[in-house]
């Protein structure tokens, strides 16, 4: 449980109820108001025909990230992941009070494209190649990392080697994740990892000094370091690269090729949407929108 | 329960009285004093500011109005899940007790494997099941009022509970004086209607105590759903709450204090009806001493 | 059923935690639930009182709780052991009240002749407990205590998910999750069957243990 105070999710509602109450009177860290386009045409059988002419979308995305995709006391999502959806509704025609939001966590991403319960998935969604097998991406929108976080007095884990060099040091993660998975490989026995279902468990347990590290992508480790006070410290560097992509259908190459095209329209909307959610974390840096890949 | 402690012992003489004072005195003292323990270490963590409870207990707060609809939500859920998969339960388990009391030697072996199997899993598996794998095999609760979700550990909960009551419901039927199936069939009732008119309706009355035990069992059961989907009931809620708050003790808190109060008062509910019946009819009395409840407890 | 073939050595691993998890529990629970319906019928009114509610308190609260409880609260206080240990603290803790109730219904079953004959001989009420009705409850109460440690059994895969890993659920988690498998040969094939093949035999040995204790009233 976290004693800390004024976790990044508490920060970033509180920056919300401030704004609210402003007025939102240009403020230049509040959410953005995503350009939403005016009738658009598009070819008639294409999946965004039909998506503006229904003028609503169904949006896949977590509740429970911090930064990306969280849900507030007040039942609405927020975070980077919910204004990259917004944008690209936008150049759809679809306001953002017309998006439906679909709780997805990471364990039925794909299920929920195939099963037809949502039109796209934007929920810190790691491209790669089993996941391509089910279905298609479109992106990379960012680029995330995994890091290792410990408490700010540990000077003897300093990257994931030292899971190798010494034995007795834990690290925790989350049930079924990737970088669960991926850490498994520098540890020296399995007892080494800690498992839960959220990461705020993981930094509940190192901050009472239950497990000596946390694993998972930068970003998400940068919002517990920017709470805890100077608790917490990232170590080593970013020991895998972990692309972040819109799922979306498999095989809907006209969709792909329409996000890629919103997004790189909408460069100064992307800068405003991470510096309005993510970005707000200290020691984050404003990425550029990266090079996407080939739509498929 | 009074009457039984004194079974154990004496009323009891001065010295024994100055035993139990003493007693009385340090056991006092050892409890104050482990809790007052607690106390510091939790303050010494700044556990009892307001910044931490403000939001759950002080109506000036400006979440408060949020966090409690949430846990409204919360306890809504909860007890709709329950009560769906009890009335389920309930239905299919005396379905099953029926046919094992009416079936022959041979016939009821498939639902004596049926009951054992469903009692020996556990019921996180099998909401597990009724969530996760059931959509994966291509049965779809979608369509469904109230969604997946809530289908599926409606449908997790009543397996693993209606194999329960469909023994509650046998051994309450095998409870009942002989002479009262006797008399039906000797009045010309068909087996069946032995069984619907006579036999269940005096068999439901004994067990009444037995099924509301069995239903705090249901409701904590439904907390099992976090680990597996999202269904916003009461846990779920208190998890959504602490996410945005970050004071997870003082939430976690709170939805314990709201589980123990629903619970203790069924449980109540139940002693009360368990009371009455053992002053009222007699074909109830024999076993309206509620042995059955414990019995199938603790799950 | 080849997904929990190919993984039999996770499997394996994981039912060897999942029954270490159950030795450890059973082996706390059993004389703390004693303990806890001792206080409950005792003589000192605050024991009574604490015996009370602990039950109520345990009883009343889902196992899930009090494992948020055991895995970050307890290190709050400045207690600081590892996840199985509050893992399997937890089951132990919630099935004390189980064990108890079943215990003290037991207590209840025992004549008051046999207490009233042990406190004629010049037992105290420690005494007349620990030696005139204790034994005989402990036989009345095998029953329903048996199903309160099947229960527990089954219970134990809850623990699973609090930072203990490694038993046969979270076995099933990471099979699916992590490595893609499908859900419904990890899930029914391998970690159902798992969990019924430790219940089946409590089962089947309570059976055994039941003829053996059992006496004609």
């Amino acid at each position: 449980m976290s004693f800390r105070r004024g976790a990044l999710a508490a920060t970033m509602t509180a920056t919300a109820l401030v704004l609210a109450a402003c007025g939102g009177s240009g403020d230049d860290t509040a959410a953005p108001e995503p350009e939403v386009a005016e009738a658009p045409e598009f070819e008639a059988g294409t999946t965004m025909a039909e998506l503006a002419e229904a003028g609503t979308i169904r949006v896949g995305t977590k509740f429970d990230q911090p930064g990306f995709g969280l849900e507030n006391l007040e039942g609405e999502v927020e975070g980077f992941d919910v204004e990259i959806a917004k944008i690209i509704a936008g150049g759809l025609g679809i306001a953002p009070e017309d998006i439906e939001w679909v709780q997805t966590p990471s364990a039925v991403r794909e299920e929920v494209l195939e099963g037809d319960e949502v039109d796209m998935v934007v929920a810190t969604y790691t491209i790669n190649d089993t996941r391509k097998e089910r279905i298609s991406f479109a992106g990379p929108y960012y680029t995330a990392g995994q890091q290792i976080m410990v408490a700010a007095d540990n000077d003897e884990i300093t990257g994931p080697e030292s899971f190798t060099d010494n034995p007795d040091a834990t690290v925790c993660s989350v049930t079924g994740s990737t970088p669960a998975e991926q850490i498994t490989e520098y540890l020296a026995s399995p007892d080494q990892l800690v498992l839960f279902d959220e990461y705020s468990q993981c930094a509940d347990s190192l901050s009472n000094g239950q497990v000596d590290a946390v694993t998972t992508d930068n970003v998400i480790l940068l919002g517990f370091v920017s709470e805890s006070d100077g608790e917490f410290k990232l170590v080593g560097e970013q020991f895998t690269e972990e692309p972040y992509g819109i799922g979306i259908p498999k095989g809907d190459v006209a969709f792909c090729e329409f996000i890629h095209e919103t997004l790189r329209e909408n460069e100064d909307a992307y800068t405003e949407a991470w510096e309005a959610t993510a970005g707000q974390v200290e020691g984050t840096e404003t990425p550029e929108l990266p090079e996407f890949d080939e739509c498929a | 329960m009074s009457q039984q402690q004194t079974v154990l012992y004496d009323a009891q003489g001065p010295r024994a009285r100055r035993r139990t004072l003493i007693g009385t005195v340090v056991a006092v003292i050892a409890l104050l004093g482990l809790a007052f323990v607690v106390y510091r270490r939790l303050d010494e963590r700044g556990q009892f500011s307001m910044e931490e409870w403000g939001p759950l207990i002080d109506p000036g707060n400006d979440a408060f109005d949020a966090v409690w609809r949430l846990i409204g939500e919360g306890i809504v859920n909860t007890l709709k899940a329950a009560t769906v998969a009890m009335v389920l339960s309930i239905v299919l388990g005396t379905l099953i007790a029926v046919a094992r009391l009416s079936l022959g030697r041979v016939g009821r072996i498939p639902l004596i494997g049926l009951v054992e199997l469903f009692r020996g899993i556990p019921v996180v598996v099998l909401v597990y099941i009724g969530v996760r794998v059931l959509p994966d095999v291509g049965v779809d609760l979608r369509g469904l009022p109230g969604g997946q979700v809530f289908w599926g550990l409606v449908i997790g909960l009543t397996v693993y509970n209606m194999v329960i009551f469909a023994e509650i419901v046998r051994a309450g039927v095998a409870s009942l004086p002989k002479g009262q199936r006797e008399a039906a069939l000797a009045t010309g009732l068909t087996s069946w209607q032995t069984m619907r008119i006579v036999l269940l309706p005096q068999a439901f009355r004994t067990m009444l105590p037995a099924i509301i035990s069995q239903l705090i069992v249901v409701l904590k059961d439904t907390s099992l759903v976090t680990f597996i989907a999202n269904f916003d009931e009461l846990l779920s809620q208190g998890e959504s709450i602490q996410r945005n708050l970050g004071n997870p003790i003082q939430t976690f808190f709170v939805i314990a204090v709201l589980y123990i109060a629903i619970n203790y008062a069924l449980g109540r509910l139940a002693q009360w009806i368990q009371a009455r019946q053992a002053r009222g009819g007699s074909a109830v009395k024999a076993t309206a001493r509620g042995d059955l409840a414990p019995v199938r407890d603790g799950a | 059923m080849s997904p929990v073939l190919d993984n039999i050595d996770l499997f394996v691993d994981g039912f060897l935690t999942s029954l270490e998890i159950i030795l450890w529990a059973l082996a706390g629970t059993l004389p703390l639930g004693v303990l806890i319906a001792a206080c409950r019928v005792s003589p000192i009114p605050p024991l009574r009182a604490f015996g009370t509610f602990w039950v109520t308190t345990f009883r009343n609260t889902p196992l899930t709780v009090v494992l948020v409880f055991c895995a970050f609260g307890l290190p709050e206080l400045g207690i600081n052991r590892s996840f199985f240990f509050f893992g399997v603290l937890g089951l132990v803790l919630y099935t004390s009240a189980f064990v108890c109730e079943a215990v003290r219904s037991g207590i209840n079953s025992v004549p008051a002749g046999q207490a009233e004959a042990a406190r004629s001989i010049g037992l105290n009420f420690t005494q007349g407990l620990r030696y005139v009705v204790l034994p005989q409850a402990l036989r009345t109460v095998v029953p329903p205590l048996g199903s309160v440690v099947i229960a527990m059994m089954k219970n134990s895969a809850v623990v699973g998910a609090f930072g203990v890993g490694g038993d046969l659920w979270s076995t099933g988690q990471r099979l699916t999750s992590a490595l893609g498998y499908e859900t419904f040969p990890i899930f029914v094939g391998g970690v159902a069957v798992g969990y019924l093949i430790i219940t089946l035999t409590a089962g089947a040995l309570l059976q055994v243990l039941e003829r053996r204790v059992a006496i004609a009233r």
